[in-house]
C-alpha cells in the first residue's frame, strides 16, 4: 500500500516536469473538475508504477494523446508515399508501412511466385531506389516509422538506415519501430521464411545492433494482434504472446545482452476487439503481468524494462462485409476499448476492410473516430478511468491469472518456440477459432447483419460503395524497374557482398553492418533472401488444423 | 511402365481400392502378375518426431541418386479418421511440399478409416498398386497417434522407427512397444539438446530386448522369423529439418535390404508374408460364407442364449459352425 | 500391356464413399484460419479433406488434386491476386484432365469480380461470413455422382 500523496510527490511530480499536462484543466462540460486519477487515498497500483497495471505513465493522455498511426502502403512506394504525406497533413502523427507480400517474404517484385502479388496488401520494395522514393520528404528525424515486417526485417532496418543516412539523418536519431516478431509469424501470420532457430538469430541481432546504433528504435513488436485474428481468445492472446515475448528476452539473454541493456526498446502489439469490458481489462492485466515476470523472472531493474508500451489495432476479423457501415460503429467500441485500456499508439480500421483494401475516404473515417475519442468523449482528461470498476478489476485478475497458467504450461513444454514447433500453440488457437465460428453459425453468437438483423439490399449497399482497386500496371513498372536497377549497379561488387553476406550468415557476427553494406551497393531484398535462404534453409510448418 | 495407365488413372484405382469399389478387385488381380518388385519401407513414430519430414527428405535424396539408383518414389501417408464423423483431415503434404515438381514422386494421403494398427484395411492394397505401376519405393508413413501402429510390418519390407529427443529421457517407442518392429532407427531433430539420452536409452533398450527382439512383434504378427544371426537395428541420427544424416539412413536402409538377402531373411519374410496373406482373406471370406449360410434362427437363438449367459460364446461359436455341416 | 478391368460402380458401394476434397491456400498470403475452419467443418461433416498449407502454387494446387484424385477443390484468398491466380489454377486443372473437378473459393472477393471467375472455371465463390453450411450443401450438389 502507497499513499497518494507518496505518488505524488515520487512519481507524478518528476513527470510533469518532463511531460506537462496539454491543457491546463481537464474538466467535464458541467464543469466538473477531472482528477488526474480516482480511487483511495492509499492504494496499491498507481499510474507510472510498477506493475502498471493502470498505465505506463502517470498522467497519460492528459499530457500526450495516443499516436495515431494508420497503417497504410500499397502499390509502388511512389504511391504509397503521397498516402503518408495526405495522412501527415490530416494529423496523423506517424506512419505505419504496409509492405507486400512478396517483400514480406523477401522476395523481389520480379520473383515467379509474386505474380499477383506485387503491391496488393502493401508496398513493393525491392531496391534502395524504392525505399528512397518511399521515405521521400518526409523528415526521418522528426517522425516515426512503423514497419510491419518480420522474415526480412534486418533487411528493410538496413533500407530505412540507408535512406536516413542519404537524408543525412544519423542513425542514432532514428525512432520507429520494426515488427521483427517472427515467433507469431509461425503461430498465426503465416509469413515466416526461415526455420525458428535462424530467424532468432537475426532478431537477436537487430536487438544488439540497436542497443548500440539506434537506441530509440523499438527493436520488435511482440504480436498478439494476429494471434488474435486468428482465432484466440483474450486469455490467449496475453499468453501465447508474452510467452513469445519470454521466448525473445531468453535469446537475447543467451546472446549476450544485459537485460536492462534491451528490454526498454521491447514494445507490443495487441487487438481490439468487440468485448469490451474485456478488452480493457486484457490490455491492464497484460501489463501487470510483464512487468511481474520482467522484475521476478528476469531481474530487471530498470523500471523501463518492466513497462508494456503497447500499440493497439482494431479487429480486422470482426468486420462484415454484410452491411459495411456497420463497422464503424465496431471499430468506434474497439477503439475505445484500446484508450481505456492505455494504448501508447492505435490503428483503427477502415469500414470496408473485409471487401477490400481502403479507400481514402474510409481511411479518413477511420482516423476521425480516433479524434473524436481524443477530443470529443472526454476519457482522455483522466487516468485509467475504469479502475476500481468491479467487474473490470475481477476480470483484469481473471485475465492475469488465467493467462499466467497457460504461460507455466508453455515453460513446462519448453518454451514457446518448442510449443510452436510441435504446432500446440496453433493447434490451441485453431480450437478456439473453430468455436467461435460454431457459436456463430448455430446463433449463439450474435453478429449484427450477419447471422441476424440481415438485410435484403446489403448487397446493393456494396455495390454502391466506392470500391479501391490497386494500379494493375505496378507489377510491370516494378519489373522493369529492377531490371533498370540491376543493369546500372556494380555487378562486380554485388557478387563479392554475396560471398561476403553468405559467411556472415554462416558465421556467427552480427550481419547488420553487412546488410546495410549490401543494400547501399544495389543488393535487392530478394537477393538478400535467397542468400539467406541458402545458408538457413526454408521452413515448412507442423501440420496443424 | 509395363501398364497403359496414367497418373490420373493410378490416382482413380486407389480411391476405388480405398471404397472397395466393384472392380477393383478384379483390378488388383490383373495388377499383381506385376507387383513385387517395389522396396517398401514403413516409416513410424510417435507424435512429433517429424516423420513427414523425415520421409520428404529421405524421398528426395533417393531421387538425387544418379543413374540407375534413381528410383521412382511413391508415398502413401496415413492420418487418422474422426471416429466421430468418419471424416479426416489428410495434412501431410503440408511438409513434403519440396518434393513439388518432381513427376517421379507421387504422394496420396489415405484415411484410416476406422483401423487402429496405423495404417488403413486398403493400405495394403493400394502399395500393391502403386508397386505394380512402376514405383520402386513405396513409403508408408503411419498415422503416428502414439498407440501400437505395428501393422505397417505386414507389408514394409524395412521399418524404420523415428525417434526424438523430448523433454526427459523417457524414448516414446519403447514405451509404445514399437521398439520391437524396429530395423532401422532414425533419431531426428538430432541437431537438439537430450540426443545423447535418447541414443543411449534406445541403446539400452535394445541390449535388454532377445538377440532377435525386434522381431517380437513380427511373431505377434505371424511374420516370426528364426534367423539366428541377429540384426541389431542400427540407431543412425537425423535432422531432416536440415536435411543432415539422410544419406547415411538411406545407407542403413539399403543395408538392411542386403541383409535380407544374403541371410535368406528376406524371402523367409516374404513367405511367411503371402501365407498371413492368404491366410487373413481366407478368414475374412469363410467368415462372410458362414455368415451367408447361417440361418437367421439358428443365429438369434445363440445370440439370445449367450445374452442369458446360458452359453458361452466359444460353444455358441461351435454350434454354429456345426450347423453348417462342413 | 495389361488392361485394367472398366469399373462398373454399383449404386449401393457408391455411397459409403467419404467425399475427398483438397483444401489449398495459393498465393502468398498467411491468414489460413478460413481454410483451417472449413477444414475442419468438411471433416466433422464426414468428407476426407487434403490440406496442403500456404503459399500453393497453381501447378502444385493442381497436382495435388490429380494424385490424391479429390472430388472438389477448395480455395481460401485473402490477398488480393485472386483474378490473377484463381483462372490459373482452373487452367492447370484443366492441363491435367481434371475439368470435371469443381472448384470452390473463398476469402476477401469482391462481387464484381465475381462473373469473371465464374467464366475461368471457378463455380463457387463464398465471400467473408458465408455460412458453411452453404459451402458443404454447394460440395453436395456438385459431387452428386459419386455421393
Amino acid at each position: 500500500m502507497r499513499t497518494r500523496l507518496e505518488w505524488e510527490n515520487e512519481t507524478l511530480k518528476p513527470s510533469l516536469k518532463r511531460a506537462p499536462e496539454r491543457r491546463t484543466a481537464f474538466e467535464t462540460p458541467s464543469g466538473i473538475p477531472f482528477e488526474i486519477i480516482y480511487g483511495d487515498q492509499d492504494a496499491n497500483e498507481y499510474p507510472g508504477e510498477y506493475p502498471f497495471t493502470r498505465g505506463v505513465h502517470p498522467t497519460m493522455y492528459r499530457s500526450r494523446l495516443w499516436t495515431m498511426r494508420q497503417y497504410a502502403g500499397y502499390a509502388s512506394a511512389q504511391e504509397s508515399n503521397q498516402r503518408y504525406r495526405y495522412l501527415l497533413q490530416q494529423g496523423q502523427t506517424g506512419i505505419s508501412v504496409a509492405f507486400d507480400l512478396p517483400t514480406q517474404l523477401a522476395m523481389d517484385a520480379d520473383d515467379p511466385l509474386a505474380a499477383g502479388e506485387v503491391g496488393k496488401v502493401g508496398v513493393s520494395i525491392s531496391t534502395l531506389d524504392d525505399a528512397r522514393e518511399l521515405f521521400d520528404q518526409i523528415p526521418l528525424d522528426k517522425i516515426s516509422t512503423s514497419m510491419t515486417i518480420n522474415a526480412p526485417a534486418a533487411i528493410l532496418l538496413a533500407l530505412y538506415i540507408a535512406v536516413a543516412k542519404e537524408q543525412g539523418v544519423a542513425e542514432g536519431k532514428l525512432r520507429g519501430t520494426v515488427q521483427n516478431d517472427i515467433l507469431k509469424e509461425y503461430a498465426a501470420r503465416g509469413l515466416y521464411v526461415f526455420p525458428p532457430r535462424q530467424s532468432m538469430r537475426l532478431v537477436t541481432d537487430i536487438f544488439a545492433y540497436c542497443t548500440e546504433h539506434v537506441p530509440h528504435w523499438n527493436t520488435i513488436s511482440i504480436s498478439g494482434y494476429h494471434i488474435r485474428e486468428a482465432g484466440s481468445t483474450a486469455v490467449q492472446e496475453v499468453a501465447f504472446t508474452l510467452a513469445n515475448a519470454i521466448a525473445y528476452v531468453e535469446a537475447a539473454l543467451s546472446a549476450g545482452l544485459d537485460v536492462d541493456e534491451f528490454a526498454g526498446q521491447l514494445a507490443f502489439f495487441f487487438n481490439a476487439h468487440n468485448d469490451f469490458l474485456e478488452e480493457i481489462a486484457k490490455f491492464r492485466a497484460a501489463r501487470r503481468l510483464w512487468a511481474k515476470l520482467m522484475r521476478e523472472r528476469f531481474g530487471a531493474k530498470d523500471m523501463r524494462s518492466c513497462m508494456l508500451r503497447f500499440h493497439a489495432q482494431t479487429g480486422g476479423s470482426t468486420l462484415t462485409a454484410q452491411q459495411p457501415m456497420n463497422n464503424v460503429a465496431r471499430v468506434t467500441i474497439q477503439a475505445l476499448a484500446a484508450v481505456l485500456g492505455g494504448a501508447q499508439s492505435l490503428h483503427t480500421n477502415s469500414m470496408d476492410e473485409a471487401l477490400w483494401l481502403p479507400t481514402e475516404e474510409s481511411v479518413r473515417t477511420a482516423l476521425r473516430t480516433q479524434q473524436i475519442i481524443a477530443h470529443e468523449s472526454g476519457v482522455a482528461g483522466t487516468v485509467d478511468p475504469l479502475a476500481g470498476s468491479y467487474v473490470v478489476e475481477s476480470l483484469t485478475d481473471q485475465i492475469e491469472q488465467r493467462a499466467k497458467t497457460l504461460i507455466d504450461e508453455i515453460d513446462r513444454m519448453g518454451g514457446a518456440v518448442r510449443s510452436i514447433e510441435s504446432g500446440w500453440m496453433q493447434s490451441q488457437i485453431s480450437d478456439a477459432s473453430y468455436r467461435y465460428q460454431r457459436e456463430i453459425e448455430s446463433k449463439d453468437r450474435v453478429i449484427v447483419g450477419l447471422n441476424e438483423f440481415k438485410s435484403e439490399s446489403a448487397g446493393e449497399a456494396n455495390r454502391k460503395m466506392t470500391r479501391f482497386t490497386v494500379n494493375q500496371a505496378v507489377e510491370q513498372r516494378q519489373r522493369e524497374r529492377l531490371a533498370a536497377w540491376r543493369a546500372k549497379r556494380d555487378g562486380q561488387k554485388v557478387s563479392e557482398l554475396c560471398s561476403r553476406l553468405e559467411a556472415a550468415a554462416r558465421g556467427t557476427e552480427n550481419v547488420m553492418p553487412c546488410l546495410i553494406t549490401c543494400v547501399e551497393a544495389g543488393m535487392t531484398v530478394g537477393e538478400i533472401g535467397n542468400v539467406f535462404r541458402c545458408v538457413f534453409g526454408e521452413y515448412h510448418p507442423p501440420t496443424v488444423i | 511402365m509395363s501398364l497403359n495407365l496414367t497418373r490420373r488413372d493410378l490416382a482413380r484405382l486407389i480411391t476405388r481400392i480405398e471404397n472397395g469399389e466393384r472392380g477393383a478387385q478384379e483390378a488388383l488381380n490383373a495388377l499383381y502378375p506385376h507387383t513385387g518388385r517395389a522396396r517398401v519401407i514403413g516409416i513410424t513414430g510417435a507424435p512429433g518426431s517429424g516423420k513427414s519430414t523425415l520421409v520428404s527428405e529421405m524421398a528426395r535424396a533417393w531421387r538425387l541418386r544418379s543413374g540407375l539408383d534413381q528410383p521412382q518414389v511413391a508415398i502413401v501417408a496415413v492420418d487418422p479418421s474422426s471416429p466421430f464423423s468418419g471424416g479426416a483431415i489428410l495434412g501431410d503434404r503440408i511438409r513434403m511440399r519440396d518434393l513439388y515438381g518432381d513427376s517421379g514422386i507421387f504422394i496420396r494421403s489415405m484415411a484410416s478409416r476406422g483401423a487402429l494398427g496405423g495404417i488403413a484395411a486398403a493400405t495394403a492394397d493400394v502399395v500393391s498398386a502403386l508397386d505394380a505401376y512402376g514405383f520402386e519405393i513405396v513409403l508408408i508413413e503411419t498415422v503416428g497417434a502414439g498407440q501400437l501402429e505395428v501393422d505397417v510390418a505386414r507389408i514394409a519390407q524395412t521399418v524404420i522407427v523415428v525417434e526424438a529427443p523430448g523433454a526427459g529421457d523417457e524414448v516414446q517407442a519403447v514405451k509404445a512397444g514399437i521398439l520391437e518392429i524396429a530395423d532401422v532407427i532414425a533419431v531426428n531433430k538430432a541437431d537438439r539438446e537430450g540426443v545423447a539420452q535418447t541414443i543411449s536409452a534406445l541403446q539400452s533398450a535394445l541390449d535388454i530386448a532377445p538377440a532377435n527382439g525386434h522381431h517380437g512383434a513380427r511373431a505377434a504378427t505371424e511374420l516370426a522369423s528364426d534367423d539366428g544371426t541377429g540384426w541389431r537395428p542400427p540407431i543412425v541420427k537425423v535432422s531432416a529439418l536440415n536435411r543432415e544424416g539422410i544419406v547415411e539412413l538411406l545407407a542403413a536402409v539399403d543395408t538392411h535390404r542386403d541383409y535380407l538377402v544374403a541371410t535368406g531373411e528376406g524371402e523367409r519374410r516374404y513367405q511367411q508374408r503371402i501365407e498371413s496373406d492368404i491366410k487373413a482373406r481366407l478368414r475374412e471370406l469363410l467368415l462372410q460364407t458362414a455368415m451367408r449360410r447361417i440361418t437367421q434362427i439358428d443365429y438369434q437363438a445363440v445370440l439370445a442364449a449367450v445374452g442369458q449367459r446360458s452359453l458361452h460364446p466359444a460353444e455358441a461359436a461351435l454350434k454354429l459352425l456345426d450347423s453348417l455341416h462342413l | 500391356m495389361t488392361t485394367l478391368p472398366e469399373p462398373k460402380p454399383g449404386a449401393s458401394e457408391i455411397s459409403a464413399r467419404p467425399l475427398r476434397i483438397l483444401i489449398a491456400k495459393p498465393g502468398l498470403d498467411g491468414h489460413d484460419r478460413g481454410a483451417k475452419v472449413i477444414a475442419r467443418a468438411l471433416r466433422d461433416a464426414g468428407m476426407e479433406v487434403i490440406y496442403t498449407g500456404l503459399r500453393q502454387t497453381p501447378e502444385m494446387i493442381a497436382e495435388a488434386a490429380l494424385q490424391e484424385d479429390v472430388d472438389a477443390v477448395g480455395l481460401s484468398i485473402l490477398s488480393g491476386a485472386h483474378n490473377v491466380l484463381l483462372p490459373r489454377i482452373a487452367e492447370a486443372l484443366r492441363e491435367r484432365g481434371l475439368s470435371d473437378v469443381p472448384i470452390f473459393a473463398g476469402g476477401i472477393i469482391p462481387d464484381e469480380d465475381v462473373p469473371a471467375l465464374v467464366q475461368a472455371g471457378i463455380a463457387g465463390v463464398f465471400g467473408p461470413g458465408s455460412p458453411i453450411a452453404d459451402i458443404i450443401a454447394f460440395i453436395r450438389a456438385r459431387t452428386p455422382a459419386r455421393d
